[in-house]
């Protein structure tokens, strides 16, 4: 059975639009419509595993027309889309009672989907580019959802870095066009194969690099990141620190970096060197952090380093000629690195704001001894702490496995040694979420504190089972075959994606 | 020259963007630059002399390739279309976070404005 791609994106969107005419009343029918579209949408993303697919809009055949390409990395980004927004959607129905105008957030929500699945899918890089504004743009206006002082002043920084590097991404796809006179991808990159790279198209890549760069909140590209996550409603800092900034960022930029331009060996390092900074600097400034969200917020930053080293681990040895399986285990670790964040660095923004909904502040020194009088939240966190920190057997263990492995295999052993000494920098971040806010002594003013139940705690439970399972994923053949490898093969064949998209 | 010039208003926007305290100052230096790259999109297709590639009456006695080596490209006008609604959005959001900024803090100046840090 053929999926029929646009559904991804029109399903999202014409929702999105029909949601703030329910108004304050049909409030409730508005949020299970809103949750039904996102369980749609992940039982389509499950549909679509293996299979890849070029859709023509209108019938207008490439390169006259604009496609939809569904590949083995797309699918793998579709199905994390989808299930870490299903459980968001599901969390929020309890959670964003407190705030109002739900029907508009619902609205804004189903935007930022759509727009991410749109990137996710695009053959064409100027339509990425307008799916990647939609997305921008709805999450800008969600970040200051609140509009109280803090919530705005992040919006606002937020909204000018992010807008700088959609300015130099669009600039840098006007260098594209200008050199390569084409918008397709597989047209550009095949053009760029004949060619060879010039020094517009040099600077166009450098270009690439710093906006997708300042989308992915990569270290010198990152002054966004800490600000802009912990002020948006705990559902939507799952969104942004568990997908946003992987398919805006990581994923465009390899997309770009690996299909696009093609890999040398300067750009692999370039990315090493670039994820080494964010792993280390990410988790040094997170240990010092005493507001829960703002400590998890800096170690996404520290977690997108692990992705993003090992993609330019992979790079790197693909460049240097050197035996394809280690290049392909190298951006496995990366990949699923990728995936495995999504799940648990979402959870932990769930559980932050279920601390946060029953204590009402996110100040660590002001809490403690929760345990008791939140079993649940602290059951959830605790798996979500230890996938993060890599205890076998939950999820965070086998990516950081498979990069280590995959680091001593190609010799770079100075790398494995940084990776377990973030490791374990993130183990003492996590033993303090874990002291502060749940064990120790309960103070006076939260004898109260009641713990949260109904939606948010079945969105919790749900992502806490796949980060318990997730191991499963690598351990198992089968599963390993059908949602990893492709995804893998699409990043190892490099430019032949040009030849697979236009022969299809 | 044309090119250079489109530069140096983008490098313009820039520094205002960053230099800048006052907010508003900020989303116009931000602007300047969405407009250099628009019209360095609209110079890439740009061809002094040339036709609107519009097929109309007589227009092909000279031939096809005649018609195509006169006509400018339409593609980056387009692109500069889509992408000129794009930044009309994202202007009026800016703005209405900068109106929203002022009745909370009082105040433009971000340097007054900063409650996050850390």
């Amino acid at each position: 059975m053929r999926i029929p791609l646009p559904l991804f994106i029109a399903v999202p969107l014409v929702m999105a639009f029909l949601l703030p005419m329910f108004g304050r009343k049909g409030k409730t029918a508005a949020t299970v419509l809103a949750n039904l579209v996102t369980v749609s949408l992940l039982v389509f993303a499950v549909a679509s595993i293996g299979k890849t697919e070029v859709y023509e809009i209108g019938k207008w055949s490439i390169p006259l027309g604009i496609n939809l390409v569904l590949d083995g990395l797309s699918s793998l980004l579709l199905l994390v889309i989808s299930v870490v927004s299903a459980a968001a959607m599901l969390f929020s129905a309890r959670y964003m009672e407190q705030y109002t105008a739900k029907t508009k957030y619902l609205s804004l929500f189903l935007l930022m989907v759509a727009g991410m699945n749109g990137v996710v899918l695009s053959g064409d890089i100027f339509n990425l580019f307008v799916f990647l504004e939609i997305a921008s743009l709805a999450s800008y206006a969600l970040v200051g959802f609140g509009c109280e002082h803090e919530e705005l002043e992040a919006s606002f920084k937020y909204m000018v870095l992010g807008t700088i590097a959609s300015i130099i991404i669009l600039f840098a796809i006007a260098l594209i066009y200008g050199n390569t006179g084409t918008l397709n991808m597989a047209y550009i990159s095949e053009a760029i194969q004949n060619s060879g790279l010039n020094a517009g198209l040099k600077f166009a890549l450098a270009l690439f690099i710093a906006g997708f760069g300042l989308k992915a909140a990569i270290v010198p590209f990152h002054a966004w990141l800490p600000d802009a996550h912990p002020s948006a409603p705990a559902p939507i800092s799952a969104m942004l620190s568990g997908v946003l900034i992987k398919t805006l960022g990581v994923y465009a930029l390899a997309r770009v970096i690996f299909n696009i331009f093609g890999v040398s060996v300067s750009i692999g390092w370039l990315l090493i060197v670039l994820g080494l900074l964010s792993m280390v600097a990410g988790a040094f400034l997170a240990i010092g952090q005493w507001d829960l969200k703002r400590l998890m917020a800096y170690s996404s930053i520290s977690q997108i380093g692990y992705v993003i080293l090992g993609i330019g681990l992979g790079a790197t040895l693909i460049a240097r000629g050197a035996n394809l399986a280690w290049a392909s285990l190298a951006i496995l670790g990366g990949l699923f690195h990728l995936v495995n964040h999504a799940l648990y660095k979402s959870l932990l923004f769930l559980t932050s704001g279920s601390v946060e909904m029953s204590t009402g502040t996110r100040q660590m020194k002001q809490m403690g001894g929760l345990a008791e009088k939140l079993p649940l939240t602290r059951a959830t966190c605790t798996v979500a702490s230890a996938s993060i920190v890599g205890i076998p057997p939950f999820s965070g263990f086998w990516s950081k496995l498979i990069l280590i492995i995959a680091a001593v295999q190609a010799q770079f052993y100075w790398i494995a040694a940084i990776i377990v000494f973030v490791s374990l920098c993130t183990l003492i971040m996590y033993l303090k979420v874990q002291r502060y806010v749940f064990l120790g002594e309960l103070p006076e003013n939260l004898r109260q504190a009641k713990e949260n139940k109904g939606s948010m705690l079945v969105a919790m439970v749900f992502l806490a089972c796949l980060c318990a399972l997730m191991g499963l994923l690598v351990l198992v053949p089968g599963l390993k075959q059908a949602i990893l490898d492709p995804a893998v093969k699409v990043l190892t064949d490099g430019l032949r994606y040009s030849a697979n998209v236009i022969g299809m | 020259m044309p090119y250079a010039l489109c530069f140096l208003l983008f490098m313009l926007g820039l520094y205002c963007a960053v230099v800048k305290k006052n907010m508003v100052k900020i989303v116009i230096g931000i602007m300047v630059m969405e407009y250099a790259v628009n019209l360095f999109l609209i110079m890439l297709g740009y061809r002094s002399g040339g036709t609107a590639p519009i097929i109309g009456q007589g227009q092909l006695e000279a031939g096809m390739e005649q018609f195509i080596s006169s006509s400018v490209d339409p593609l980056p006008q387009a692109l500069v279309l889509t992408a000129i609604v794009i930044s009309l959005g994202s202007l009026a959001l800016m703005i209405s976070i900068c109106i929203r900024t002022y009745e909370k803090y009082g105040t433009f100046d971000i340097t007054q404005i900063r409650r996050l840090k850390g």
